[in-house]
């Protein structure tokens, strides 16, 4: 009970700081506070309702509950997110990144094959290609090559599609000064249309990022060795083990954040001429 | 219309691959079988027998589709389109799951985004967490949501919904958001100039507004929702649906199986994303905003 009522009384004064915290002027302060006392708040009410209406730990386990099993398992957690993301998921983003950016520059002189391919790819990013993963794990065995195949084939299409929208980005006016300057092919691409379609392409490879998680470990539901983040996920499952777990799903998470972030960093230093990247004043 | 003969030109190459692939990976079986059989293989021969065999490595395009028809077109001649064995059957549970969570999370996300827009303690506080959240894999926690809603009793097609909800409502939110933002300030000070309420605002201006913006999400919110279900049946395969589909063909070895229910979902995916396409036309249309 006592749970439930401090619980409650923490919600609503966090509720009220954030409502003055937001009437505030916007500063980086305010920026981080709020969302940071909404995730807080979260987590506390998530504590409090488990401990307060005594909810069984298999169905769901206290934020504390997890916190500790996470600390423990450590070396199990760093195996398996080893085995998942640097060699399944980052190997597959990789060589699926750097094919679908070759395809777009190769089929870049042909506007005919560009108009049909970009329906064709934007249709196929549609599909679930998720479905790939039995096939892939049956041709290239259950360790980490077959999630690396999976990955490949999940942000493959993706990426064309920007890359080749991204390459049609400069316009008419800057692609005849380069013609002024007498510049080849190659020195065009290189100069100016390569640079100009950056923001495309890493629109792209950050949509990709959430995908090459998503396929290594999907992929794993369908066999793998005896570790991996999806192995571990789908058995202790099984075992009703669920902090094991949510553990888990906070590796996921921090892969997928700092996988994101990462992107987005390259991103910034890439691209710093975008107005995107300005700095508000 | 005229891009119709590049994207042919396009489909025609991915199955000449496709056929080159079959082709590849089929003809190690192919010679394995000769060897035993003591005959010498000559090229057209191993060509022919990557063609029609039983479980090929890679099922080349045409056995795919006779699969696909004898699983549908020719169970409905014999009056049997709904037995378990036929894909309608399977697609139409992966579609009831798929629809009733997007549905849901359209819903949800639309409300989301009004609050967010109107209340920015809301904006401040949740939005950095909806976009923090596209970047976490959602589906690896699939079946863990299935095995803790069925062991709380709810039906499996809830269970599963559950997840197409999770995954399709994002995008909605986010375009959501976007849309409703979108009118400029010269809109919002003509209303103000009327003297609107938010609500006149809300219902006469944002809403309208944000309808291009809302087709746009619910185009690739309907996509993340058929994901969803398809892995979601990974996880409660008894019920079948096209993920178990997938799953039982790879027990089994089945490859024609996994992907003949793989161009099944493929297809579901493109009929609802083009069904969605042409209610935005109609309804674009009728508010004078079609292009």
């Amino acid at each position: 009970m006592i749970w439930i009522v401090g619980v409650l009384v923490f919600w609503a004064v966090a509720w009220v700081l954030n409502l003055r915290m937001a009437r505030m002027e916007a500063s980086r302060f305010t920026a981080f506070a709020v969302p940071a006392l909404f995730g807080i708040t979260l987590l506390l009410l998530w504590e409090g309702i488990v401990r307060g209406f005594e909810i069984s730990p298999v169905l769901l386990p206290p934020p504390s509950a997890i916190a500790v099993t996470f600390s423990q398992n450590i070396p199990t957690l760093w195996g398996d997110f080893v085995q998942t993301f640097v060699k399944g998921a980052l190997s597959g983003y990789i060589i699926g990144c750097s094919a679908a950016v070759l395809t777009a520059i190769a089929v870049d002189r042909s506007p005919f094959l560009q108009r049909g391919l970009l329906p064709v790819g934007n249709f196929v990013a549609a599909l679930p290609i998720i479905g790939l993963a039995p096939i892939m794990v049956m041709w290239f065995g259950f360790d980490w090559h077959s999630k690396a195949a999976v990955v490949v084939a999940m942000v493959f299409f993706p990426v064309l599609v920007n890359t080749v929208q991204g390459l049609q980005a400069s316009d008419a006016m800057q692609r005849d000064l380069m013609r002024t300057y007498g510049a080849s092919y190659p020195q065009a691409l290189l100069r100016l249309r390569l640079p100009a379609a950056m923001p495309f392409i890493f629109n792209g490879l950050k949509i990709a990022t959430t995908l090459a998680l998503i396929g290594a470990i999907v992929a794993e539901f369908f066999g793998s060795p005896i570790r991996g983040m999806g192995f571990r996920i789908s058995t202790e499952v099984g075992r009703l083990s669920l902090d094991m777990v949510w553990a888990e799903i906070t590796v996921a998470a921090l892969a997928g954040s700092a996988f994101y972030g990462g992107v987005a960093l390259i991103e910034k230093s890439v691209t710093f001429w975008h107005p995107s990247q300005r700095r508000a004043r | 219309m005229r891009n119709i003969l590049p994207i042919l030109t396009v489909v025609f190459g991915l199955f000449v691959i496709w056929y080159a692939g079959a082709v590849y990976l089929n003809s190690n079986w192919a010679y394995d079988k000769a060897k035993r059989a003591n005959v010498e293989l000559s090229f057209g021969a191993m060509v022919s027998d990557t063609m029609v065999q039983e479980k090929p490595r890679l099922p080349p395009p045409h056995q795919v589709g006779a699969e696909i028809w004898k699983t549908t077109g020719a169970m409905v001649q014999r009056g049997k389109a709904f037995s378990k064995r036929s894909l309608i059957y399977h697609g139409w549970i992966t579609l009831s799951s798929t629809v009733l969570g997007f549905v849901f999370g359209t819903g949800l996300g639309i409300l989301l985004a009004v609050a967010i827009v109107h209340s920015r303690a809301m904006d401040m506080s949740v939005m950095p967490w909806v976009i923090a959240s596209q970047t976490i894999p959602i589906l690896a926690i699939a079946p863990m949501i299935v095995v803790v809603l069925a062991s709380a009793q709810v039906d499996d097609l809830i269970a599963k919904g559950v997840i197409s909800m999770y995954l399709s409502f994002f995008p909605v939110v986010v375009g959501m958001v976007k849309g409703l933002r979108s009118p400029d300030h010269m809109q919002m000070d003509q209303m103000r100039t009327w003297n609107a309420s938010k609500s006149q605002m809300f219902w006469r201006l944002r809403l309208p507004a944000s309808t291009p913006f809302l087709f746009a999400s619910l185009k690739v919110g309907i996509a993340a929702s058929l994901i969803g279900a398809v892995v979601a049946e990974l996880s409660l395969s008894q019920d079948g649906g096209l993920g178990a589909r997938m799953l039982v063909g790879s027990y089994y070895g089945q490859t024609i199986q996994i992907w003949s229910a793989l161009i099944a979902a493929a297809t579901l995916a493109a009929l609802m994303v083009a069904a969605i396409g042409v209610f935005q036309n109609v309804t674009l249309k009728k508010m004078g905003m079609a292009s």
